[in-house]
This record gives C-alpha cells, sequence and structure tokens, in this order.
C-alpha cells in the first residue's frame, strides 16, 4: 500500500521542476490499495485462518497508512522506510518490495492496479516478476469460494469485457477500485492497531541502470481553447452557459 | 536495428489501438532513421498478418506456439522474450491497452529494463527520446528520459497518435517465428461480456454526465432534472457505477461505453484519461467542476468554475425560461 498526495491537494511543483513539493500536501492511502487490503482481509476471512501483513515503502510518514490498515483488521506490518522514495522508479520499488517480503512466501500478494501519483501501473505486475509468481491485473472479482491451491478472480479487459482466470497460488493481484465496499475502522480496530507488530526496514535502494529519470515537471499545455464563464460564480456561469447553448451550440 | 510493434488482437481481429503503435513506430523510426517491425503472437499463421503487412513497415513476425490463442502474460512475456533476444530491437513500442499493461512490465523486467508507460508524446534528443507521461491523475505533465541501454519500452495512452494516420507501404514481408512457451501458471476462461447494455448511450444527442462531486445518490435527481429539461440521457463516470447510483450500462470511459453526442455536460467530473477517452470526441464538451486545475478543463470548449449545485439549478431555470 502506498502513501500519496490527497487527491484535492493542492499541487505545487517543486522548485527543481522534478516532482510537487509534498511538505505540505495532505497525504491519504492510494485508493486502490484501500480496495486490494479489504480484498485480503475478505479472503483470509473467508478462508478462517492466516494472516495480512501490510507492507508500505515510503518516508516515516507514510506510517499512517500502515496504521490505518492495521485499524482495518491487517495483523501486522512490514515498513521499508525510503525517505526519498519518490524519485524511486517502478522497478526500483518493486525490487526493494520484493526483498523485503520474500522470506515471508505470501500465499497472495494483492496490490492497487495504479497508484495516483507516479501512475506507473507497473510495481505489482514487476513485483511478481522478481519473486517468480504469476500475477494478473486490474481484477473485479475474487471467487473466494474456490479458494484452494488455486484461486478464481475475474479480470476487467475494455470496453464492457471480463474474463475469468484460475491462478496456481502463490500468485499477485492487482486490485481495480470499486470492486467492493470497503470497511471503516472501528474503534476497537484502532485501540488493537496500537499493539500490532510493525517491522521497519531501512534498505539501500540498488541503482538501476535503466531507471527512466524525471527531467521537468510542468502544467499540461492546453489542447483546447476553453471558454470560462461566470468567472468563478458558478450562477452567473449558468445564466452565460445557457445563453451559450441557446446562440452558439443551437441545442435549446 | 528497429522498433518492434506488438499487434493485439482477439482471435485474428485486430485491437484497432495497435494502429496508434504503428503510427507512433512510423514516426519514431522517421527520426532515428530505423525500421518498424510488427510483431502478431498467434497460434496460428495469423490472418492479420496480411492487414499489417500494408503498411509502410519493414517486416511482420508471426509469433507462433499453441498456447499463444488465447491471451495470457506468461505466455506473453516468453514469447516476447524470445521475439526481442532474437531481434535486438532499439524500441519496442506499444499501445497502453489493459492486455499490455498486464504483460509488458513483465517482460521488461525479465530482460532487466522498464516500461515508460502510458506516454503521450514524445520529442527525440539525438539517437533517443524523452518522453511525456500524465502524473498525478492528469493533474500535471512530466517529461522523462530513458536510462540504460535498449531495448526501451514504451506505451503510448489511446489517442496519443491516430490509427488513421498509420502510412501504408508496398507490402511488408511476412515471417514466422516459433516460440518456446514453458509452464502457464493461469487458466483462462472465454472472455464474456456482461448482460448486454439496456441503454444505449451512443446514440444520444446530449448526455448529462455525473461523477463523484454528486457526493450522494440522492442528489443525483438535480442531473436528471436538468438532463429532463434538456432532452439529455444520463450517464457517469465509473465511482458513481461502481457504488450503484447508476447502473453500469450508463458508465462512461475505457470500461464503459465510448460516446460522441452534440453536447456532453460533465458535472463534478475530475477527467482523468478512462473517462475521457470516453467521450473527447463529444461535439461540444461542458464542464462544471470547483476545482479549477481539474483535468476535464483541459478538453471542455465551456468551463464553469465552481459549486454544480449552485450552478444546475440556475442552468435548469433558463432553460425553462428559454423554452418558455
Ligand atoms: C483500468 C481503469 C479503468 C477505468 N475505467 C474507467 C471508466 O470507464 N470510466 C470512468 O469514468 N473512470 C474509469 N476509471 C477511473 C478513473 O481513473 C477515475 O478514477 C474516475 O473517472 C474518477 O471519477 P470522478 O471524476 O467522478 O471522481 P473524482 O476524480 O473524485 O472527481 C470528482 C470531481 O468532482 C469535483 N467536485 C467535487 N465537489 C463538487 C461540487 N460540489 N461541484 C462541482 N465539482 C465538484 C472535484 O473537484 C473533482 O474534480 C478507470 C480507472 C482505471 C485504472
Ligand atoms: N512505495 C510503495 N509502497 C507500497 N506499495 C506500492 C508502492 N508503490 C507502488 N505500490 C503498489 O503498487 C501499485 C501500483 O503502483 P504504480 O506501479 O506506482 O502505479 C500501488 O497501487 C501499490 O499497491
Amino acid at each position: 500500500m502506498k502513501q500519496v498526495a490527497n487527491k484535492d491537494a493542492v499541487l505545487r511543483i517543486s522548485s527543481d521542476e522534478k516532482w510537487i513539493n509534498e511538505t505540505d500536501v495532505a497525504q491519504q492511502t492510494n485508493e486502490s490499495d484501500g480496495y486490494a487490503l479489504e480484498e485480503a482481509l475478505r479472503t483470509v476471512e473467508a478462508k478462517g485462518e492466516g494472516e495480512v501483513v501490510v507492507c508500505t515503502l515510503g518516508p516515516q510518514g507514510a506510517k499512517s497508512v500502515i496504521k490505518d490498515a492495521l485499524a482495518r483488521g491487517a495483523h501486522r506490518a512490514i515498513q521499508i522506510i525510503v525517505e526519498d522514495s519518490k524519485t524511486l522508479s517502478a522497478y526500483q520499488v518493486a525490487k526493494t518490495i520484493a526483498d523485503a517480503i520474500r522470506e515471508e512466501n505470501a500465499d497472495l500478494i494483492f496490490g492497487g492496479l495504479q497508484s495516483d501519483d507516479a501512475s506507473y501501473g507497473q510495481t505489482g505486475v514487476i513485483l511478481a516478476e522478481l519473486l517468480g509468481i504469476p500475477h494478473a491485473t486490474i481484477v473485479i472479482e475474487v471467487d473466494r469460494e474456490s479458494l484452494g491451491e488455486t484461486l478464481r478472480v475475474k479480470r476487467e479487459l475494455e470496453s464492457g469485457w471480463y474474463q475469468w482466470f484460475t491462478y496456481k497460488l502463490p500468485a499477485l493481484m492487482t486490485i481495480q477500485s470499486g470492486i467492493s465496499q470497503i470497511r471503516y475502522a472501528s474503534l476497537k480496530g484502532i485501540m488493537a492497531a496500537k499493539s500490532k507488530p510493525v517491522t521497519e526496514v531501512t534498505p539501500s535502494v540498488e541503482a538501476f541502470a535503466s531507471a527512466p529519470t524525471i527531467e521537468k515537471v510542468y502544467m499540461p499545455l492546453k489542447t483546447k481553447q476553453t471558454q470560462m464563464l461566470g468567472n468563478g460564480d458558478a450562477k452567473a456561469g449558468a445564466v452565460e452557459l445557457i445563453e451559450k447553448l441557446r446562440s452558439e451550440v443551437r441545442v435549446i | 536495428m528497429s522498433i518492434l510493434v506488438f499487434i493485439e488482437h482477439k482471435d485474428c481481429t485486430l485491437n484497432k489501438t495497435s494502429l496508434e503503435a504503428i503510427t507512433a513506430a512510423q514516426s519514431i523510426g522517421k527520426d532515428l532513421g530505423v525500421g518498424v517491425t510488427a510483431v502478431i503472437p498467434c497460434d496460428k499463421d495469423c490472418g492479420l498478418a496480411q492487414e499489417i503487412d500494408r503498411y509502410a513497415i519493414h517486416k511482420v513476425i508471426v509469433v507462433k506456439n499453441e498456447k499463444l490463442g488465447i491471451y495470457t502474460p506468461d505466455a506473453y512475456a516468453d514469447a516476447w522474450e524470445q521475439v526481442i533476444k532474437a531481434t535486438n530491437p532499439q524500441y519496442v513500442v506499444m499501445s497502453h491497452t489493459y492486455q499490455v499493461r498486464d504483460f509488458a512490465p513483465k517482460v521488461a523486467a525479465r530482460l532487466g529494463r522498464e516500461v515508460v508507460g502510458d506516454c503521450i508524446r514524445y520529442r527525440s534528443e539525438g539517437d533517443k527520446l524523452v518522453l511525456t507521461r500524465r502524473i498525478f491523475l492528469g493533474k500535471l505533465d512530466a517529461d522523462v528520459s530513458l536510462g540504460g541501454e535498449a531495448p526501451y519500452f514504451v506505451t503510448f495512452q489511446s489517442g496519443a497518435f491516430r490509427g488513421d494516420a498509420a502510412e501504408k507501404g508496398s507490402g511488408a514481408s511476412v515471417e514466422t517465428m516459433t516460440v518456446d512457451v514453458g509452464d502457464v501458471r493461469m487458466t483462462p476462461e472465454a472472455p464474456f461480456q456482461e448482460a448486454k447494455a439496456s441503454v444505449d448511450l451512443t446514440k444520444s444527442e446530449i448526455i448529462v454526465a455525473i461523477g463523484r462531486g454528486i457526493k450522494s445518490q440522492e442528489n443525483i435527481t438535480i442531473a436528471q432534472q436538468l438532463a429532463d429539461v434538456l432532452g439529455a440521457d444520463l450517464a457517469a463516470s465509473r465511482p458513481i457505477c461502481d457504488a450503484d447510483w447508476l447502473p453500469i450500462d450508463r458508465q462512461i470511459g475505457s470500461s464503459g461505453q465510448t460516446v460522441a453526442p452534440k453536447v456532453y455536460i460533465a458535472l463534478g467530473i475530475s477527467g482523468a484519461i478512462q473517462h475521457i477517452v470516453g467521450m473527447k470526441n463529444a461535439g461540444t464538451i461542458i464542464a462544471v467542476n470547483k476545482d479549477a486545475e481539474a483535468p476535464i478543463f483541459d478538453i471542455a470548449d465551456y468551463g464553469i468554475v465552481g459549486d454544480l449545485f449552485e450552478a444546475v439549478p440556475v442552468m435548469i431555470e433558463e432553460i425553462k425560461k428559454v423554452k418558455g
């Protein structure tokens, strides 16, 4: 589970123009990762045994992701502390996580399908390859009845198509947002989280020659001339818009 | 040296976004002075080869193995690994489809490489490309340079290049390369469509679409009222359908319907690429969003920065006035 800048945060490009200035930006757990946790919890509950271990890689402050996941029911956590994690490529993130969790020999690894900041959409797939296990991406249903030596999952294809696959375990699944209703942390859960074990690791991240480098971050170039209406006044904008729809677009 | 371009298909029927990848590869090929080779994984002598060899490319390689009939990431990764080792390309270019998302990072990782994914454009600097990708849910762009040695893996976002701009040629040679595929650890069933859509939004003239900004299911009423006075159909972004506030057949975007109405009114929709691909060809796009930086404004013809709950009732009143 990854910590990312809050969806609604105002983003300011950092002075070196290589990322955003994250110092005063509210953080949250990446959206699809919350759903990944929920699938993990439900799978262990359905099985009636086992534990959910949450893992995050990021600066010290990413601990809030772990606290929240433990409060929702994860049993323990591995926190990989890398202060400048936002400069890492997808391969580097996956490699560092792989090295930290390999010994866990997990039966199932659930991750989000994409991070809302870097948006590589790759970390899970690379992680599976590095661990030598099969993967499925964009999973939107887990058939828990099927859970045994194998697991059957439904993948989303494009334009309203779907496909079921059965995986030999261990396997890694990247989960699509909206797959389920995520549980809230109960007060009891929040209290219990305080005594759950968190293993901290501080690896040195290996250099990776093929890592792409961000040269410059900037506001997207506009492709269209947009007529802004109302000047920040929604009601005035609405009046102007209907006038445009009548006189220019001619649909009223 | 060559550029490999992936031709995606289902049962030898082309996925049209592969034409966009051909356009991209041709363009890069011209800039760098290298030829383009199309790669078609298939379990037979793929009929698609004769369709693809009409484009201005050097060669078409049909990569053959009985396990390449129905897509699996394991079989595709094994096949691609061998094609790349045999052809030693400089670039591997693909469209950023769901299938490519599924196997490309695996192939690259296996070869000690990393995909620069979901790019929207490129420029060449010497013999290397600088690629632009969207980050932070479309709010920012990043120019990215490539690291290490070839092959470089690049995928382009749907719509970054025009498929109909792919250059035709005088017939490329078609080769078959038989590959080995090892253990496939997943068993696919047949792809299927969920219950047929009962509303066909592709025929709608006007669409009022709601996103998370609508906040609650009850609030959909005001969007419905707007749709009613306009004679429009109601549609939504994915989270609205995920929450069952509207049925899935009203979802617009890469996993929903693709529409091109005369007018598309987006209420409280941020404009994520997966939504935009489904509606960007609308005649007139109108966005109401309280965040002036929302990416939806990049493609809007008319924009209102503000609260939709203030704007929409006024819109309804004004339309009623006009209509008398
Ligand atoms: C593989 C994949 C497939 C996907 N397929 C699809 C798809 O087919 N269709 C799709 O839509 N998405 C799809 N998505 C999801 C997509 O990435 C976005 O998450 C989604 O489109 C966001 O929906 P939204 O704009 O409604 O919500 P948000 O991104 O949360 O945006 C809500 C917007 O409402 C605005 N707002 C809030 N309150 C108000 C108010 N009172 N007045 C005005 N504005 C307000 C906010 O400023 C914000 O911009 C897919 C994602 C992936 C990874
Ligand atoms: N730093 C990280 N720590 C933990 N998980 C991560 C990290 N980066 C990526 N992931 C996981 O990989 C998924 C895909 O991320 P990305 O490849 O960056 O789009 C995320 O949804 C997370 O589940």
